[in-house]
């Protein structure tokens, strides 16, 4: 089978970039493992709604999400948004289909799926970022009659062993699983590291609003100082509720959640805590502010109910394990290519890349965490990167056309 | 985005320095492996002496400019001769020392000119854990407590959010909060 261009994945980022292709007429196939959107349909707890409000969502070529602007998807209407929009313009999308490996040819590329190869002229890697949940190595030294659930398999409290349950990590999928077992009456103790707090709304807005208008959402991969940071930068600690309320350490711990510094370590059967919680929970504070103050200065105006400073619970280092019925990991994940040629890849497997432009001429990827920018990783922020892509794509199938 | 020009500061940090060898190891893990040493003479009763001389890093062996010698003794509430500092309060002088390292290099990379800064460490230790006076107390601190004054250019903001970012990255920080497996034996 032939084409110009292969996409290998159906979510957002490979939808928005075969709309652009689509636009460009450039002819190409969308590979997806499983149906459009299958991460959202799969990897998704039940409450799950998008960190970002609607106003936001925009695919390229799409109309508005519709609804309240100011309101919250849940997984299952995203799915339904991703349907539709693959649809509106009838998007190649070859379902069921597992990319097996990618190799460079005389002319291009060649795609071996479980369903026969492609020949191509150009790769974009839409895959996302949910290969596989990162967890700690010490995982391994908890006991096996502690049930483990990674944030990705995690679905319902009903889900996880009855009892008090470590949830280890604090990004957004942290703290909104450790408050919705706290909601369902469950003892839950927070080990905290590194973490971005925000408040959901400020001055009456959503944070959203005021980081789109201020431009932080719109900074360039070649002009943030340190990219390696941003782009392993946890996610917000946000949650997407009708309420619009702030979801943070502060509030978790008034409900009654017990905050320890990282998990670093497990011996004679206790959970060894690191010590450094008061200075991640003093920086998360004033990183906070500092975004406040860019908000106010921007607006003209002096601090308005600015959220007060985490509260330092009191230092626990060690706990007994027996004393938890099971552990949640939202330790992060991360992708997987053991489909493209290593070289392609860094130390750490990820993809080398330059705003998206692989290392091999007619090579993409997009959907990264700031592959171009800080809104890059967003469900609205891949428009724009497929649109840049995309025109360097066309260029490149124009020079290898020329050179043929 | 506007570029805000970084005013010309000198806090005796060579930054350029620090970040070029940051970029340079990230490409050479092998080079960035160091390895600390520090040879210590028992003298008599609980003093001890401590040499701190060589190093290797970098691929080779290095030594300091000059040896350094740590006294190790116990006060006299403890029935000991007291020809030094107590090993566990040579601990709080090197994560002071670590910290503040930390801080001179952070404000320098953010263009922040100290002008002072000073640091009072104080450990809690309860110490019947050593004397095995009470099983149920470790032998280690409770707790640490650093306060830092610091007259700097900057706000309050920028001067916690750089003794914040001296912590992230401090190994002497990192070596008193989190575990370290230490192995010791008899040659």
């Amino acid at each position: 089978m032939h084409t110009s261009v292969v996409v290998i994945g159906g979510g957002q980022a490979g939808l928005a970039m075969s709309w652009w292709l689509t636009r460009a007429g450039v002819d190409h196939v969308v590979l997806e493992r499983g149906v459009v959107g299958q991460s959202w349909r799969e990897r998704r707890w039940h409450s799950l709604r998008l960190l970002t409000p609607n106003w936001m969502n925009r695919l390229p070529g799409a109309p508005d999400v519709g609804g309240d602007p100011d309101g919250y998807l849940g997984a299952t209407a995203v799915v339904d948004l991703l349907d539709g929009y693959a649809r509106s313009f009838a998007a190649p999308v070859r379902p069921h289909t597992t990319v097996l490996g990618v190799r460079q040819t005389v002319a291009g590329f060649r795609v071996d799926t479980d369903g026969g190869p492609w020949r191509c002229r150009a790769v974009v890697v839409a895959t996302g970022t949910e290969a596989e949940s990162r967890i700690p190595a010490l995982a391994a030294e908890l006991g096996g009659d502690l049930q483990q659930v990674a944030a990705l398999g995690y679905r319902e409290p009903d889900q996880v062993a009855p009892g008090a349950v470590l949830v280890v990590g604090a990004s957004a999928s942290g703290v909104q699983i450790a408050d919705e077992l706290r909601r369902a009456g469950r003892s839950v103790t927070l080990a905290v590291g590194d973490h971005v707090r925000v408040p959901r709304t400020y001055r009456g807005r959503d944070i959203y609003r005021w980081m789109d208008e201020l431009g932080v959402l719109d900074e360039r991969y070649d002009e943030v100082e340190d990219l390696a940071r941003a782009r392993r930068l946890p996610s917000l600690q946000l949650v997407g509720t009708p309420e619009r309320r702030s979801l943070d350490l502060a509030t978790l711990s008034a409900a009654g959640v017990q905050l320890t510094g990282r998990l670093v370590g497990v011996a004679r059967g206790r959970a060894l805590f690191s010590g450094s919680l008061a200075n991640f929970l003093k920086a998360g504070d004033l990183k906070q502010a500092r975004l406040l103050d860019r908000i106010d200065a921007h607006v003209g105006g002096g601090p308005v109910d600015r959220p007060g400073p985490t509260p330092l619970p009191a230092a626990v280092t060690e706990l007994d394990l027996a004393r938890f019925s099971a552990v949640v990991w939202a330790t992060g994940h991360r992708p997987r290519y053991p489909w493209l040629d290593p070289c392609l890849l860094d130390r750490r497997g990820a993809i080398r890349h330059e705003g998206g432009i692989m290392g091999r001429p007619g090579m993409y990827v997009l959907g990264l965490p700031f592959t171009r920018r800080r809104r890059s990783n967003l469900l609205a922020g891949v428009g724009p990167d497929a649109e840049a892509l995309c025109g360097h794509l066309v260029e490149h199938l124009g020079r290898a056309r020329s050179a043929a | 985005m506007s570029t805000v020009e970084s005013p010309v500061v000198d806090n005796g940090v060579n930054v350029e320095a620090l970040l070029g060898a940051r970029q340079a190891l990230a490409e050479a893990p092998e080079a960035a492996q160091f390895r600390w040493r520090a040879r210590c003479e028992w003298v008599n009763g609980t003093h001890s002496r401590t040499t701190i001389h060589d190093f290797s890093g970098l691929g080779a062996e290095h030594t300091h400019k000059s040896s350094s010698v740590i006294e190790g003794d116990h006060p006299e509430v403890f029935a000991s001769e007291d020809h030094g500092p107590t090993p566990t309060e040579t601990v709080l002088a090197a994560l002071a020392g670590c910290l503040t390292a930390g801080i001179a290099a952070v404000a320098t990379n953010r263009g922040i000119q100290l002008r002072s800064v000073s640091a009072v460490v104080e450990a809690d230790h309860d110490i019947r854990g050593i004397l095995g006076a009470d099983p149920d107390v470790r032998n280690g601190f409770d707790g640490v407590r650093v306060r830092y004054e610091i007259d700097a250019d900057a706000s309050r903001a920028d001067v916690e959010a750089l003794v914040a970012q001296s912590q992230k990255r401090s190994a002497v920080f990192d070596i008193l909060t989190n575990p370290t497996a230490v192995t010791v034996e008899v040659a």
